[in-house]
């Protein structure tokens, strides 16, 4: 938790600073629609997170989004696919993917920059290919179990912030009570000792593409029917540097074996916060990435100062 | 004669340590001053207050009788003072030349500041000469052995005009030959003028090359000894302020002849050499040699983490098919390897992950790790092997180098042991830490493991084991037996001489 502290007091300031310039940020409307951004959100910033704590990266998550996107669109509405099968498939196609950039990474010894790099110029324009570079949308009716995932409610908690609330606490025993997630930690700060400590490093790089790909996926699917229309060429797009930010903001380095569940999720949260800020202070819309960046740059800053003092203390 | 170097009561303090307390000593021109002492002692922090990493807050440094101050490396490098770390300096994508001028080159082409190599490479020539190095100045560093990659780091400190060398560990990473030919080197610059402070754990080339020897410990000045006074014994007991009884301390003896048994095997560094040999439970088979003779290949492929190409090993006369380190764990082979902090450690984890590390499964239920059992086992093996931490709970970066060592130990002890191969398991640590290590390896011998060790340190071989075998260049070259142990032996094998 003490690592997590620094970023949970800049969010309630953030939080504070917001509901006192703007009212509408306490609404119900708005705390539903940023509650929604952020289950969709947290969901695959945790995949990325987990692959970030191995010491990989993960650039395809935008342009996976866009070619699931599309092809659960025309499994639907073209093939006419059941849903439940066209979901299915589409989730499992993604994490075959994701087995292919663990098989490149973990045995073929592929930087992951690299591997998923490829991914994202490649799946992008696979997506753009098979849609002929035309927007696909599910309409306006039918589907009616998919659409209550994305933009249903339980009580007044929107639907996919009550998944990454599951989602965050099965990852939570998984990385923090569990072996795996253990040797998640170990791979990622060491892998020859952990291979010398008998783990078998390759095969838990290979899984964590896989299940990261899994979540991915899932929140796919939501992303597809929260927008209900995709246009391949910018469907997804940058959504993996929101993850990887979210994840930067809670504590993972890029260098490895460190972060948390709790810390990536409150890091996808203070994202939203800020676009949502950026919106409701009437901050032109154009600066919303450099509202970000800059938030982000100063969290990471700080963070780094503070424990640069630590370890002096130590000393 | 006036000294070149004085350092005069200098303290420096921590938070909560007194690193140094009023320390004075001096070096003359063209000494060769051994410095000693325990790890803590406070050897580095004096060293780096010499390199301007650390300002003392006390005392003065006279250079050449003039009181100096240095804020920074280029300021002792400006004084004459030259470092060769333990860890080498270099780089080895570039050539000799580059290296010895790195920082420094000089240039032409007016404003392109193009490096002149020619230049670099005909200046750099008189200075591997000095050092009897024979190489072209153009050869890419990384077609170097480690022990002349280090002569480029001192032809660089000698090209800077240094006039007193800071040696500190300089044949932590050489093989016997290697140590000889720059104990010769040493020797060689203090008559050329050359002062050199000499730092390390290795007692023996101390009395071979020190003129003087100064013993630090508790941050104090322990006292010196001429160079007619140095022993072996003295240097100990200044160092660690008492006599040391027993270095070594002798076991029950092997029990059951054959038990560890390798056959034949062939590994990929060496694949056209098989090495064959049995550990009986309860003994202690050294393995000397030089290093590259390939004892810690033969180790890596029987832990799993180098598969071999052929081969057989049998514990109690059961075959052990082994892929992966896993396997070898499974069946009770375990490998305290040659690098702690590469591979035996993860010191960004905390003890207590790392003690638990190879046998999680044995404290989860059902995949997750159960806190209490977890702890408990870590705690056990904390407080039988006297691991000197503040708590389970403290990194392993923050342990000395033989509490690290006793922490790769604790992992494996945890398991069941039925064979450990130890790779070079004092290295970097001290003398009192060392002894430690030994009476640990023993108790365990005696409670019928059969450990191998692999040590490129004569003393500890012969110490040590209860039997010794010798490789050069991938074959077991011969075994001897106690009654035959003598460094002129050992050496005749493992040069591939014919023994006397």
């Amino acid at each position: 938790m003490k690592k997590e502290l620094g970023i949970t007091i800049l969010l309630v300031v953030l939080c504070a600073t917001t509901a006192f310039l703007n009212h509408r940020f306490l609404g119900a409307a708005n705390l539903a629609n940023m509650a929604r951004l952020i289950g969709m959100y947290g969901i695959f910033s945790i995949g990325l997170g987990l692959i970030i704590i191995t010491g990989g990266i993960d650039l395809s998550v935008g342009s996976v989004f866009a070619l699931q996107g599309v092809l659960l669109a025309m499994a639907l509405r073209e093939w006419h696919w059941h849903w439940s099968v066209a979901v299915l498939a589409t989730i499992a196609g993604v994490m075959v993917l994701g087995l292919f950039h663990g098989l490149m990474i973990a045995r073929v010894r592929m930087q992951p920059f690299i591997v998923t790099l490829c991914g994202l110029l490649f799946y992008r324009g696979l997506a753009r290919f098979i849609a002929d570079d035309e927007t696909k949308g599910f309409g306006s009716e039918g589907f009616g179990a998919l659409r209550e995932l994305a933009t249903g409610n339980v009580g007044p908690v929107p639907m996919p912030f009550v998944i990454l609330i599951v989602v965050a606490i099965i990852s939570y025993v998984v990385l923090h009570r569990s072996v795996y997630g253990r040797y998640l930690y170990a791979v990622g700060r060491n892998e020859d000792a952990a291979r010398y400590s008998g783990i078998n490093s390759r095969l838990i790089i290979l899984s964590v593409y896989v299940i990261s790909m899994m979540l991915v996926g899932v929140a796919g699917v939501l992303i597809a029917f929260y927008t209900n229309s995709i246009s391949p060429a910018n469907h997804g797009s940058f959504y993996e540097l929101y993850g990887i930010a979210a994840a930067v903001l809670g504590g993972c380095s890029l260098r490895g074996g460190e972060g948390s569940i709790l810390g990536i999720v409150i890091g996808t949260a203070l994202l939203q916060v800020l676009q949502n800020l950026v919106n409701l202070l009437g901050i032109p819309s154009s600066l919303n990435f450099a509202v970000m960046g800059a938030v982000i740059f100063f969290g990471v800053l700080v963070d780094q100062v503070l424990r640069a003092r630590q370890v002096k203390k130590i000393r | 004669m006036s000294a070149l170097l004085e350092l005069k009561h200098i303290t420096k303090r921590f938070p909560g340590v007194l690193a140094l307390d009023d320390v004075s000593m001096s070096v003359g021109r063209g000494e060769v001053l051994a410095l000693i002492g325990e790890n803590g002692a406070g050897k580095s922090t004096l060293m780096k207050i010499l390199g301007g990493v650390y300002q003392a807050d006390a005392g003065e440094i006279c250079f050449e009788d003039k009181p100096v101050t240095i804020r920074h490396v280029s300021d002792a490098l400006a004084l004459g003072i030259g470092f060769i770390h333990q860890e080498l300096n270099v780089l080895d994508n570039l050539d000799v030349a580059a290296n010895v001028f790195m920082g420094r080159e000089p240039v032409w082409g007016g404003p392109l500041r193009l490096i002149d190599r020619k230049k670099i490479a005909a200046d750099s020539e008189p200075y591997l000469k000095r050092l009897g190095l024979d190489i072209s100045p153009r050869t890419p560093l990384r077609d170097l052995s480690l022990a002349q990659q280090q002569m480029v780091e001192i032809a660089k400190a000698l090209s800077q005009n240094a006039r007193l060398l800071i040696m500190d560990e300089p044949t932590s990473s050489l093989t016997l030959t290697e140590t000889e030919r720059l104990l010769d080197t040493v020797c060689e610059l203090s008559e050329s003028g050359v002062s050199i402070i000499y730092i390390s754990h290795r007692l023996g080339e101390i009395e071979f090359c020190a003129d003087r020897v100064v013993a630090l410990r508790d941050g104090k000045n322990a006292g010196e000894l001429q160079q007619s006074e140095v022993s072996h014994a003295k240097m100990v007991s200044l160092m660690i302020g008492r006599k040391l009884e027993d270095l070594y301390v002798q076991g029950k003896g092997p029990q059951q002849v054959g038990y560890f048994q390798v056959e034949g095997l062939r590994t990929r560094y060496r694949p056209h050499h098989k090495i064959s040999y049995d550990v009986a439970r309860g003994e202690i088979l050294g393995f000397a040699g030089l290093v590259g003779a390939g004892r810690s290949e033969m180790a890596q492929a029987i832990f799993g983490v180098d598969v071999p190409l052929e081969g057989t090993v049998r514990i109690d006369g059961q075959p052990v098919t082994i892929h992966n380190a896993r396997d070898a764990i499974d069946a009770g082979i375990y490998l305290a390897p040659e690098d702690r902090r590469k591979t035996g450690l993860i010191t960004e984890m905390v003890v207590r992950e790392n003690i638990t590390l190879a046998g999680l499964k044995r404290y989860s239920t059902w995949s997750l790790v159960r806190g209490d059992r977890e702890n408990e086992a870590a705690r056990r093996q904390v407080d039988s092997l006297h691991v000197k931490t503040p708590t389970i709970e403290t990194k392993a970066v923050n342990l000395s180098g033989g509490n690290q060592q006793k922490v790769v130990l604790g992992k494996w002890l945890s398991l069941d042991p039925k064979v450990i191969i130890f790779d070079e398991p004092t290295r970097g640590i001290d003398v009192g830490a060392k002894a430690e290590i030994y009476r640990l390896m023993r108790a365990l011998a005696d409670r019928g493991v059969a450990i191998v060790m692999i040590s490129s340190d004569m003393e500890e071989v012969i110490g040590v084991s209860d039997r010794v075998a010798v490789m050069h260049e991938g074959d077991i070259a011969g075994f001897l037996k106690r009654e035959e142990f003598s460094e002129q032996a050992i050496m005749n094998l493992a040069v591939g001489r014919k023994a006397a």
